[in-house]
């Protein structure tokens, strides 16, 4: 199962891949962990005629801690998240680099990777659109930010200029008082999750000072439930407003029925999903120690 | 498609032994290892990056052979399941899954075991959780993950001291 031919370019930096797609136009395609691309150039689903390698560029896999940020490089692999000390000081994000497909894929694949695909089912931006995330992006010459809902703007489409690329993800982290989850159910470690909760909570005892709740394999896009979040804002979490925010939850997913499951099945998946975040980012905020990542059936 | 297509030159290290070839960009790591080097214990099964039969030790990282490019293997050191043993003697890992009864046909065995390398470098004494976790990207169709899991946990103990 060969991918088509093509020539393969190895980028030196950032700003020489940038240049190589700004000279071969369409025709190029960025390789960063290869775990999408690669089987869609198998299957001849991508078929670039040059093949721009990011592996070599070395200071681009990195986990920083600046003023209150996390600052990821955009080649860091989910398993170098898996693994950071700085990184699980923002549990929601240790929950989704641990859970990502398997240990194989994680070792491989990039966080700048997987939000550059923009895949709908991709576990990275339904998780960071629950924070205050920048993507930071860079052409030959210019860099710019942009925050991550001004990112991606459908199914596999980005704000990207056809010459630029992903050179930092930057996550503000929540302060004292906040918690968050990360839910994802999948049939078996290796496939997309079936549906996937994320759930960012600001707490003040058990008042919901600020809450932000986002659906994942549920539409061409990370949905943001914002009549779920409004349903615990301002509110004590109680079993009713957690009810109420589940089924805000449920009416704003708007899934396709597939092979992982039908519709209905898949709305009421995501409500439960959405209601056992809330649990734990609850739990979390209050200081408890809560393991979760990806539940498998 | 493109006209002219450049082999590269890349230089890697297989088991130990240093190789320099010239291969075609849209060759996969796993084609390299089998029909380059002629290194059959490394497994073709899905090819669409699921069941880990192609799994190797990349840097000591466990891949699916079948989703990497030969090219991104340039400088890299590379374990198959052929590099377990030494001089005859099997690798406590192999010797553990035959031990254990951890396999039926055999397909899966040689990614299972790579997993296995990299979960153990890691972390010498796993829980069952921590061991599910490790293998989720390899797939057994014959018989289940019981004597599998009994097979880690062997390999565990007899590495111990190592």
């Amino acid at each position: 199962m060969y991918p088509r031919a093509f020539h393969y370019h190895r980028a030196s930096s950032l700003s020489e891949a940038a240049a190589m797609l700004a000279e071969f136009g369409d025709d190029a395609k960025l390789l960063a962990g290869g775990q999408s691309l690669i089987p869609l150039m198998k299957l001849r689903f991508a078929n670039p005629s040059h093949l721009v390698d990011l592996n070599f560029i070395s200071g681009t896999s990195y986990v920083r801690e600046e003023n209150g940020t996390l600052r990821f490089g955009a080649l860091t692999r989910h398993a170098e998240i898996e693994a950071s000390p700085a990184a699980a000081k923002v549990p929601i994000i240790h929950d989704c680099a641990a859970g990502i497909a398997d240990v194989q894929v994680r070792n491989r694949g990039t966080i700048g990777g997987s939000l550059a695909e923009a895949d709908p089912s991709s576990d990275w931006a339904t998780v960071l659109i629950t924070l205050q995330t920048e993507v930071r992006c860079q052409n030959a010459t210019r860099n710019r930010g942009l925050q991550l809902a001004d990112f991606i703007k459908d199914a596999y489409t980005t704000a990207l200029a056809h010459d630029e690329l992903v050179h930092e993800v930057a996550v503000k982290i929540p302060p004292a008082g906040a918690g968050g989850a990360y839910l994802a159910f999948k049939r078996s470690a290796p496939v997309y999750p079936t549906a996937s909760a994320a759930v960012q909570l600001a707490m003040e005892g058990e008042v919901c000072r600020d809450a932000a709740i986002a659906l994942g394999c549920v539409g061409l896009m990370a949905i943001k439930a914002r009549d779920a979040e409004a349903a615990l804002r301002g509110q004590s979490v109680t079993e009713k407003t957690v009810a109420e925010a589940a089924e805000a939850a449920r009416a704003a997913a708007d899934p396709q029925s597939d092979m992982r499951g039908s519709a209905d099945y898949k709305r009421t998946l995501v409500g439960a999903l959405v209601k056992r975040a809330i649990d734990i980012a609850v739990r979390r905020a209050h200081g408890e120690q809560v393991e979760v990542s990806h539940i498998y059936a | 498609m493109p006209d002219n297509i450049e082999k590269i030159a890349i230089r890697l290290t297989v088991n130990g032994k240093a190789h320099s070839l010239r291969v075609e960009p849209r060759m996969l790591l796993v084609e390299l290892i089998r029909e380059q080097l002629d290194l059959t214990g490394t497994h073709v099964g899905c090819d669409t990056t699921y069941c880990g039969a192609c799994t190797v030790l990349m840097n000591g990282a466990a891949v699916k052979s079948c989703t990497v490019f030969a090219v991104q293997a340039d400088g890299a050191e590379i374990m198959t399941v052929e590099g377990l043993e030494k001089d005859g003697q099997l690798h406590p890992i192999q010797k553990a899954f035959g031990d254990a009864y951890g396999l039926q046909c055999g397909y899966c065995t040689p990614g299972l075991m790579l997993s296995t390398v990299q979960l153990l470098s890691q972390n010498k004494q796993p829980s069952e959780k921590e061991m599910r976790k490790a293998i989720a990207g390899n797939t057994c169709r014959c018989t289940g993950y019981q004597n599998i899991l009994k097979a880690i946990q062997l390999a565990a103990q007899s590495m111990k001291g190592a």
